[in-house]
């Protein structure tokens, strides 16, 4: 008799431990979750109380809008300046940083900065930098003959400076998973490389390096590609989706539709768009964990 | 004698011409460029703070130095201090980043115990739905969140601006594989010594899990602080204004002070940059934590 | 095919010495064990030799050849690592044609997919699979190759390790403790298997070890190493019969010898008081330490020839099945501790009995002599009579 007495005690106390998580998770993520996907098969507006369910109209009208398009073009072209540079930049750091016995502290510490500081402030700093007349950048590719370059003002470039302002921010991070990744290789399967006549750099890679870093690169690739399809804070600062929605991305979009401009039920259509392509995401990294860890 | 002063000697020439000879041209050119990053990767904070010390006019100098040629460091930081809120701006946001931190260990902690170590009917789903929500960001939830609190008329209160952060399903996560990971023979050897549940998760389990709280720790606490988007939904008044939040200002002219601009950017920075340094063990391996987080 | 010379070999870390001038010859097709006590400098010798370390002076030749600034690759040296260093991402075939692709391919065909590219070396890489099949037929893991080692056992991933050295008929065949994570049983299998292995190549081994067992059972000689020197190389039976100083004596043998501390005096040697019959040649009153080993203590009576008697003290008794460990020390002198190993009778039916104290007898032929600096002393005959012990 006391066993089970004492296994319902137990099961009494979980109960009181993980309530306030749960009321929690469930007002903060369920509840959410499933409102927004019934919002957005409203017209709901902030600004009328007055709406009406519409079916899959917001979705209908999303995949017609010429600047959810845009938004997508936009957020894929800064999606691939900035992916292989946030990949191979770190990964070739942390490979050469990882190797050397001297300042390899002051090289992490130098390269982690950008990633603590405040993404909005520095912001500031790198718009100053990029000013297309007086910034720092303009002086400098002046002197080597180059520009001046508008940075945030052209259509045509400024995708590329948000994803060097990106590329700033993150670089540092990447590199500090990738040193993890190379410290967790075995030494002597570097020795027995060597052994094995693999003593050229190109073969000590190909054979050893890369291939026990598959699941930290899998990691990477994939918390990358998130990143850049969140990309928010420097867009809102620095050119709220101008010059001519130029810079106008993805989240940056969504939220215009549903804070500046109150369409609640096609912003939530957005949301639910962007939790699939999260969704897919995490699930690319699943079967892709799975095949690395093989 | 002489013996004994000359084979240290011998070793440390051994040394220097030992490092000398690994000195090749793939090497120099391997530290320049780690040189270069790093150089770029520092200069928008030097050029941050050097600013923050210069009068307007010598901001955008065409010929930059990091010393001021006019120092108006002190009248800068005086009237971003004193003058304007920052100091406001500064309590917020500690007040914001403190309330998240508390409540999230307070909820996660006791949950993340149950779910490792205690049998319960559930358990299952709810670890399902923790691994779940992980993918989920806030700007999936954000809409529908929002309207509850205009609904509940929140806006523009600490406490929306920390409910959707108020559980941490990663930190959840974080703990259980940590808890998981408490060898139960030690728990059993407590309930036979007479352990209530509660004394063995405050005196056994608490201490143990100090290493990865501060991690954690240190990962919401930079994490929310940097947070721009969440305040710029919530956040209508001055009074509320976090330090991040606050850089949105100068999208516009809200000042024309380029060297008291940049000393607010400095002050908005400065904080989480401490943090790094002076913890930088806790910092990387809490922002490589979010290792999971996807 | 090999054979190895290293002369005056140091190397340092910082400010440890860890190799203080080693030098030593390695006959072709021998097999050579070089053990220690952990952090003696016998694996870092060994990795010098591979060429994965460079020594900070001393030579190295292989066949008369000297191979300092070689290579691993270009000294074709195999080595079998404690963990076994398998990669984990290839399987066991791909694991051991890893040398041979290296060795015989050129770098545009080992780089990934060249395969489908350049076809150009289908008849080399033909020639690796039938080498990497035939040496796992002969190691038995033939039914292993499309596996990758996580799906292997210790046993099975020992093999695999050895198979990767054996694919490139090596010049020397070298291994760093290659059975210590092996459980009890398998390591005796596979010790007798490694000595089989290296009886059939003929190729010359040099066996890293802590264990002084596997070093006596499978080596033709065996160098002993403490703190950066080496104290003594010889047959097995020699470092344990004639040990060439106390720290020699000390670590072969177990259970360990029996180190007595004795006095030179007229006519042979004082043990606590006792006389004993074993002559010194050593100055009267010259401290000296008597070492005899365990199982050169017999009972009373059991042997003939000269010897010296010695009461014993029974404290606690080992019974191994075949012979007792007895724990002991000497009637007369407590705090001198005695071991002594005492064969069963094989057709003994009554468990041997062993009174509370009993006597014992030492051959003096048995007996090894140290000095104060722990060199071996020459003993003969003393000049006082055998001291009879009464049955």
């Amino acid at each position: 008799m006391s066993a089970p007495l004492l296994q319902r005690r137990q099961a009494r106390l979980a109960y009181a431990m993980v309530a306030p998580a749960i009321v929690l998770i469930l007002l903060i993520y369920i509840g959410p979750m499933i409102a927004v996907v019934l919002a957005s098969l409203t017209d709901y507006t902030l600004i009328s109380d007055y709406w009406e369910w519409v079916g899959f109209a917001n979705y209908i009208k999303m995949f017609g809008d010429a600047q959810f398009g845009n938004a997508l073009r936009n957020t894929a072209v800064y999606a691939a300046v900035f992916l292989p540079c946030a990949f191979v930049i770190p990964l070739w750091l942390a490979i050469s940083i990882q190797k050397r016995k001297q300042f390899r502290s002051v090289f992490e510490i130098l390269y982690f900065m950008p990633v603590t500081s405040t993404l909005t402030a520095m912001a500031l700093v790198w718009s100053a930098l990029m000013d297309s007349r007086q910034g720092i950048l303009n002086e400098w590719l002046g002197n080597i003959g180059i520009g001046p370059v508008n940075f945030l003002g052209s259509p045509e470039v400024v995708l590329f400076s948000l994803a060097g302002i990106s590329l700033w921010a993150i670089i540092g991070f990447n590199m500090v998973l990738f040193i993890a990744g190379l410290t967790a290789i075995p030494r002597s399967l570097y020795d027995a490389a060597r052994i094995d006549g693999a003593d050229h750099p190109v073969d000590e890679f190909l054979r050893v390096t890369w291939p026990a870093l598959a699941p930290t690169s899998v990691f990477v690739a994939v918390t990358s590609s998130i990143t850049a399809f969140k990309l928010f804070d420097t867009v809102a600062i620095l050119t709220q989706g101008q010059p001519a929605h130029a810079s106008e991305v993805f989240l940056y979009l969504t939220f215009l539709e549903g804070f500046e401009y109150f369409n609640m039920g096609y912003a939530a259509a957005l949301s639910v768009f962007f939790l699939g392509v999260i969704f897919v995401f995490a699930l690319i990294q699943t079967l892709m964990a799975d095949k690395a860890a093989e | 004698m002489s013996d004994l002063t000359h084979t240290p000697d011998l070793s440390l020439t051994d040394r220097i011409t030992g490092a000398l000879s690994r000195v090749t041209p793939g090497r120099i050119i391997v530290t320049l460029l780690l040189l270069l990053g790093a150089w770029l990767m520092v200069f928008p904070f030097l050029w941050m703070v050097s600013s923050s010390l210069k009068p307007t006019s010598e901001v955008f100098d065409s010929d930059f130095t990091l010393w001021p040629k006019t120092f108006a460091g002190w009248q800068n930081y005086y009237d971003v201090l004193v003058t304007q809120p920052y100091l406001r701006y500064l309590t917020n946001s500690m007040i914001v980043c403190v309330g998240i931190l508390v409540v999230q260990l307070a909820t996660a902690v006791p949950a993340a115990y149950a779910l490792a170590k205690l049998k319960f009917r559930g358990s299952t789903i709810l670890l399902g739905t923790v691994i779940a929500c992980l993918t989920v960001p806030i700007n999936v939830t954000s809409i529908p969140i929002y309207l509850g609190l205009v609904k509940a008329g929140l806006l523009d209160t600490y406490l929306s601006m920390m409910f959707p952060f108020l559980v941490s399903v990663f930190a959840i996560f974080l703990f259980r594989q940590f808890f998981r990971a408490y060898p139960d023979s030690i728990i059993q050897a407590a309930r036979v010594d007479g352990f209530t549940e509660i004394e063995i998760v405050l005196r056994l389990i608490l201490p143990a899990a100090v290493p990865a709280a501060a991690a954690f720790s240190v990962f919401s606490f930079v994490s929310h602080w940097n947070d721009l988007y969440w305040p710029l939904i919530v956040v209508q008044s001055q009074e509320k204004m976090t330090a991040t939040l606050s850089m949105m200002q100068y999208k516009s002219t809200f000042d024309i002070n380029y060297g008291r601009t940049f000393a607010a950017a400095t002050v908005v920075t400065v904080p989480m940059l401490l943090v790094f340094l002076f913890a930088r063990r806790a910092f990387v391996r809490g922002i490589t934590m979010s290792g999971v987080k996807g | 095919m090999a054979r190895l010379t290293l002369t005056d070999i140091k190397k340092s870390f910082g400010e440890t010495q860890v190799l203080k001038g080693i030098s030593l010859d390695v006959q072709d097709g021998e097999f050579l064990s070089l053990v220690g006590a952990s952090g003696c400098g016998k694996s870092t010798l060994l990795r010098i030799i591979s060429g994965l370390e460079t020594a900070d002076s001393g030579r190295i030749e292989i066949d008369g050849v000297a191979v300092d600034q070689a290579t691993p690759k270009a000294r074709n040296v195999a080595l079998v690592f404690q963990d076994y260093a398998l990669y984990p991402h290839m399987s066991v075939a791909q694991n051991m044609a890893m040398p041979l692709v290296m060795g015989r391919l050129p770098m545009r065909a080992r780089l990934p997919g060249a395969k489908w590219v350049t076809p150009g070396h289908a008849q080399t890489r033909r020639e690796i699979a039938a080498k990497v099949q035939q040496v796992a037929e002969q190691l038995r893991i033939a039914h292993l190759l499309d596996r990758r080692p996580a799906a292997l056992s210790g046993g099975q991933r020992q093999r695999v390790a050895l198979g990767r050295a054996l694919v490139r008929d090596p010049s020397l065949f070298l291994m760093d403790e290659p059975l210590s994570n092996l459980d009890a049983k398998l390591r005796v299998e596979v010790r007798r298997e490694i000595v089989e292995l290296h009886r059939k190549s003929g190729l010359t081994f040099v066996y890293v070890t802590h264990d002084q067992v596997e070093a006596m059972t499978m080596s033709d000689r065996v160098a002993l190493l403490q703190e950066g020197h080496l104290l003594q190389v010889g047959p097995p039976g020699a470092l344990y019969g004639d040990p060439a100083s106390i720290d020699v004596a000390r670590f072969i043998g177990s259970p360990e010898v029996n180190l007595l501390p004795v006095r030179a005096v007229a006519g042979g040697l004082q043990l606590a008081g006792q006389a004993l019959p074993v002559a010194s040649g050593q100055p009267e009153g010259t401290d000296l330490m008597l070492g005899i080993r365990p199982e050169a203590i017999r009972l009373a009576g059991s042997g003939t020839g000269p010897s010296f008697g010695l009461q014993v003290v029974r404290h606690g008794v080992e019974d191994l099945g075949g012979e007792l460990v007895v724990h002991g020390a000497l009637a007369h002198a407590p705090d001198v501790a005695l071991r002594l190993r005492v064969q069963k009778a094989p057709d003994a039916s009554a468990p041997l009995h062993l009174p509370e104290t009993f006597a014992a007898e030492v051959p003096v032929g048995a007996v090894l002599l140290f000095g104060a600096g722990g060199q071996r002393l020459a003993v003969g005959q003393g000049a006082s009579l055998r001291t009879e012990v009464p049955a």
